[in-house]
């Protein structure tokens, strides 16, 4: 296969217009000493039929195509309206770059504006960005964010994060991270008290957390902005659908950054990438966030447009002194995140997130009943909940495969001592027949009939 | 009169909607009773809009864009070639685009193998050793590489005196951004008259507290640097590491390896050499390719084979931890290896070569009409600089704007930063000699234009969807979401979206 567009003769008249007798004669700069001079083993070349069979077997032996998902964790099996997937393929869309001609790129610019728009009206924040690489990612800006505004070094998280993004801040920040234990599944406000001082530039939590529960916002924002901390949510932004938006409030009751995985707006799991992080903040940090920006303005004839602004933040202007290294975002993302959320609309999105409480909830009561099953916390929780299983997660985990059925993610993966910890997420998708397919795998894997 | 363009929350009202979601099939009980405590929020404004009104309305947004599906995006460092539609389609496969990453290596066997062909693939071609998948993109991969970088020099005790980064004064922003952001100090390194590597200066600058250097091959100028070798050499004999930006490994696929060159370390852009479509702004992927020296420094978890099965490896107590929340941007590996192999050797080969071929055959067109500030061979981008026009009143960005009225993307324009009034141009393999030349005459008619008739350069471009816009009032204003544009002013009347 080649996708050139040259042909053998085209290259002699070319070659005779740059004035050169071979095509050699461009690489004197190359050392010859070491130049490849055996052809590269990579497999290949291949006709598109040849790609469709082999990477057709791979894609078949993943398990997870034609199975009911209970996985959750931070990636859920939500639903993609056909006319997302319609929009998203388009390739004036896909095909394009990051907007550096305006006005040949107000597709692009517009469906940004949109993006940060609807994130702003989700989170309750007074800005928000184009989009970050992923939810993950966008928590360390936030940290990184805090520490430059503050000029302190230390970043306090919340027991209940998802422990990926602890582990990848702590590759970011290293022992400047600080972690207060959960108590029954949230954030204790009295240890976070405990844990901040006048070296703590931010607190991180997440809402609802890893455990699917619900923390008390208010109390985590007074807490972190008493030790004159930056206040840092990550939030589910189908979850933010029903609750009260952390960033909107008077000074001290708000969260001053909301962040967050919206891949759940109309993506794809895709073993977890492409991700779309979102990234909002109050009006004061605004100088600081990373990321592209798009704000509205007017041409040459007053007609309404958009450009990038703020672009002085930028790596390629400050470069060392830039707010971020950060150069591209998720733009097809967020575009199929925004066409979800102008086709879902107000009642829909608040329906997804009904439906998902509901179902979680009616198949966590069905779950209790069964012998050897408990729900691990007690608290409120959206669309996820953590069981003890009578027997190993891996157990459940394995006994699901054979009935086509994914039951849950397997706690022990992440610590020793939740080796019988199922984390459980059940959306809109999963129909009642499937929570009862789900409940009898819990019961025939926990050796009851 | 064309109709008004709006906005979605523009459109439509309360009693629109768009896809209906299934009745609840469970018993549905309060959310006050289901949510103890909670603080729910009172009301949600987002739109309420049909789906057939959605759909025309991203549809016609579409219209107003440019794409390389479309036509030519000469956007030098940003390799904007054909992506051929058979990756999406492979990524979007349901085994591929549904797998789920904490569902444990034993429910996506094909996934895992993917990650490890791509890998052992990239290795091949950069000439490395080993490779993580992990960084979403350039800038993530060039801040993984330091941070491995860092750590090699800390498990050899030398982690608290090397602290400095030597980058050349061409880089590309992100470089020293990245440096900054691994806790080190930007040491800039000023480029010879010739633009390349000034070898003695960058020698003089390495002492015993250089943690490494950071190059960029072919430079920002297109330029391949003849004395690389020297300078990677002296760089090591001083105990610093390479790091190899690669933005332009586009140039050099096939012909020669990085890891032949003395670099111990490399970000790859698959969505730029490996064609994965760009997405308006991204997905991108930035896996990064490293030296035997710093395997050991590898983020976690590892993909590999272990007895013919792909799993996810752990244990790996030097390395630097995580730097993504799984395993990176799989539905781009998927894309980018689906590219390589539909190339095979020959077809990668031939990429390179023919990216060179047309990068020059431009160059030289065009330096009949325009300043070509380092008059070489070039790689597969090259530099023009504008600054010949001035005396007409006109600049680059006048010259990029009138572009657009040919049907074809500007070049990357101000960039890199020591050339005035640049225009970097890289016209990738897959355009054909067609395309070249419509590009060169509109190029040359620009620079007569220039003379001629420079006021209608500073009125380009004339005929895209709208005309030039006013960035000084976008950040003077600040409107950022529609509800700050609701506060400050009405939807404007009368406003068009051109013929």
């Amino acid at each position: 296969m080649s996708y050139v567009g040259i042909s053998p003769d085209e290259e002699r008249r070319m070659l005779e217009a740059i004035g050169v007798s071979s095509f050699e004669d461009l690489l004197r700069d190359l050392p010859a000493d070491e130049r490849i001079t055996h052809p590269l083993a990579v497999t290949g070349p291949l006709s598109e039929i040849e790609v469709r069979r082999r990477f057709g077997a791979w894609a078949d032996s993943n398990d997870v195509a034609h199975a009911a998902s209970f996985l959750g964790g931070g990636v859920y099996d939500h639903y993609i309206p056909a006319a997302v997937n319609a929009i998203g393929m388009r390739p004036e869309f896909a095909t394009a770059y990051t907007p550096y001609q305006p006005e040949v790129a107000q597709g692009t610019l517009t469906a940004i504006f949109e993006f940060q728009s609807m994130i702003v009206e989700l989170t309750g924040c007074a800005v928000a960005n184009a989009s970050l690489y992923d939810g993950c990612t966008a928590v360390c800006e936030a940290a990184l964010l805090a520490r430059t505004h503050t000029g302190r070094r230390a970043i306090v998280v919340a027991g209940a994060v998802h422990p990926h993004i602890v582990e990848v801040l702590r590759t970011y920040l290293e022992a400047d991270v600080r972690v207060v234990e959960e108590r029954n599944g949230t954030c204790p406000p009295d240890a976070l008290a405990a844990a901040l001082g006048p070296d703590v530039a931010g607190v991180v939590y997440q809402h609802p957390n890893f455990f699917g529960l619900l923390e008390n916002p208010q109390a985590i924002h007074e807490r972190a902005h008493q030790a004159g901390a930056l206040a840092i949510a990550s939030c589910d932004p189908i979850a933010l659908a029903l609750l009260e938006p952390p960033g909107r409030g008077s000074d001290g009751t708000a969260a001053d950054i909301v962040v967050g995985e919206a891949l759940c707006f109309g993506n794809t799991p895709s073993l977890g990438g492409p991700a779309l992080g979102y990234f909002a903040c109050s009006d004061a940090l605004l100088r600081r966030m990373p990321g592209r920006i798009a704000a509205e303005t007017v041409d040459k004839q007053g007609r309404r447009g958009y450009v990038l602004t703020l672009q002085t933040r930028e790596q390629h202007i400050r470069r060392e002194k830039a707010t971020s290294n950060i150069c591209t975002n998720q733009g097809l993302l967020a575009l199929r995140a925004t066409v979800y959320l102008g086709l879902m609309g107000r009642e829909g999105l608040i329906e997804v997130a009904n439906l998902c409480v509901q179902k979680t909830h009616h198949a966590a009561r069905l779950a209790s009943a069964v012998p050897g099953y408990r729900l691990v916390h007690g608290g409120a929780f959206f669309r996820e909940f953590v069981l003890e299983c009578p027997v190993d997660a891996a157990a459940v985990v394995t006994a699901g495969r054979a009935d086509g059925i994914l039951p849950g993610v397997d706690l022990g993966r992440f610590r020793p001592e939740w080796k019988r910890h199922l984390l459980v997420a059940v959306t809109e998708q999963r129909s009642a027949e499937e929570i009862e397919r789900w409940v009898s795998v819990l019961r025939r894997a926990g050796g009851g009939k | 009169m064309t109709r008004e363009r709006r906005l979605l929350i523009e459109q439509g009202g309360p009693g629109h909607r768009g896809p209906a979601l299934p009745a609840p099939d469970v018993p549905v009980r309060p959310l006050a009773e289901l949510l103890p405590g909670a603080r729910l929020r009172a009301s949600l404004d987002l739109p309420q809009v049909s789906e057939p009104e959605v759909v025309r309305h991203f549809v016609e947004l579409s219209t107003l864009n440019h794409h390389v599906d479309k036509g030519f995006y000469p956007l030098g460092s940003c390799t904007m070639k054909h992506n051929p539609k058979i990756n999406d389609e492979i990524a979007a496969l349901p085994g591929f685009a549904l797998a789920h990453p904490l569902a444990g290596d034993a429910a996506h066997p094909g996934a895992l193998q993917v990650i490890v062909e791509l890998q052992k693939a990239l290795a091949e071609i950069t000439g490395f050793a080993a490779v993580t998948t992990q960084p979403a993109a350039g800038a993530h991969g060039e801040m993984t590489g330091l941070l491995m970088i860092r750590a090699y020099h800390r498990a050899r005790g030398e982690g608290d005196r090397r602290r400095k980064v030597l980058v050349p004064d061409s880089a590309h922003g992100t470089n020293p951004a990245s440096v900054h952001l691994a806790g080190w100090e930007v040491v800039t390194v000023k480029s010879a008259s010739d633009a390349r590597v000034d070898v003695a200066a960058f020698k003089a600058a390495l002492d015993d507290q250089t943690a490494a250097i950071m190059f960029t091959l072919p430079n920002t100028l297109g330029l391949f640097e003849p004395q690389i070798v020297e300078v990677t050499r002296a760089a090591r004999e001083a105990g610093a590491l390479c790091y190899m930006d690669g933005a332009n490994l586009n140039a050099l696929v096939g012909l020669v390896r990085p890891g032949d060159l003395g670099f111990d370390c490399m970000h790859i852009n698959l969505h730029k050499t490996f064609s994965t479509p760009h997405g308006g702004g991204g997905p991108g992927a930035g896996p990064v390719a490293v030296s035997a020296a710093l395997e050991p420094f590898l983020p976690v978890p590892v993909v590999r084979e272990v007895g013919g099965r792909p799993v996810s490896d752990f244990d790996r107590p030097q390395s630097i931890g995580r730097v993504h929340t799984h395993y990176g941007n799989f539905g781009i590996l998927v894309r980018a290896l689906v590219y390589i192999s539909s190339l095979g050797a020959s077809g990668l080969t031939q990429v390179s070569r023919q990216a060179i071929l047309n990068a020059n055959y431009l160059m030289r067109r065009l330096a009949n009409s325009y300043e070509l500030p380092f008059p070489r061979a070039c790689m597969h981008e090259f530099v023009l600089s504008g600054r010949g026009l001035r005396r007409h009143g006109v600049k680059t960005l006048d010259v990029a704007k009138r572009l657009l009225d040919f049907g074809v993307h500007a070049p990357t324009v101000y960039f890199p930063l020591i050339v005035e009034e640049a225009l970097m141009i890289e016209p990738t393999e897959t355009e054909t000699l067609d395309r070249l030349d419509h590009f060169a005459g509109a190029m040359e008619r620009i620079a007569r234009e220039a003379v001629e008739q420079p006021d209608l350069l500073k009125e380009a471009p004339l005929t895209t969807p709208v005309s030039r816009l006013d960035e000084g009032r976008a950040a003077r204003e600040l409107v950022l979401h529609w509800r700050a544009r609701a506060r400050t002013r009405p939807v404007p009347q009368g406003t068009t979206t051109g013929a």
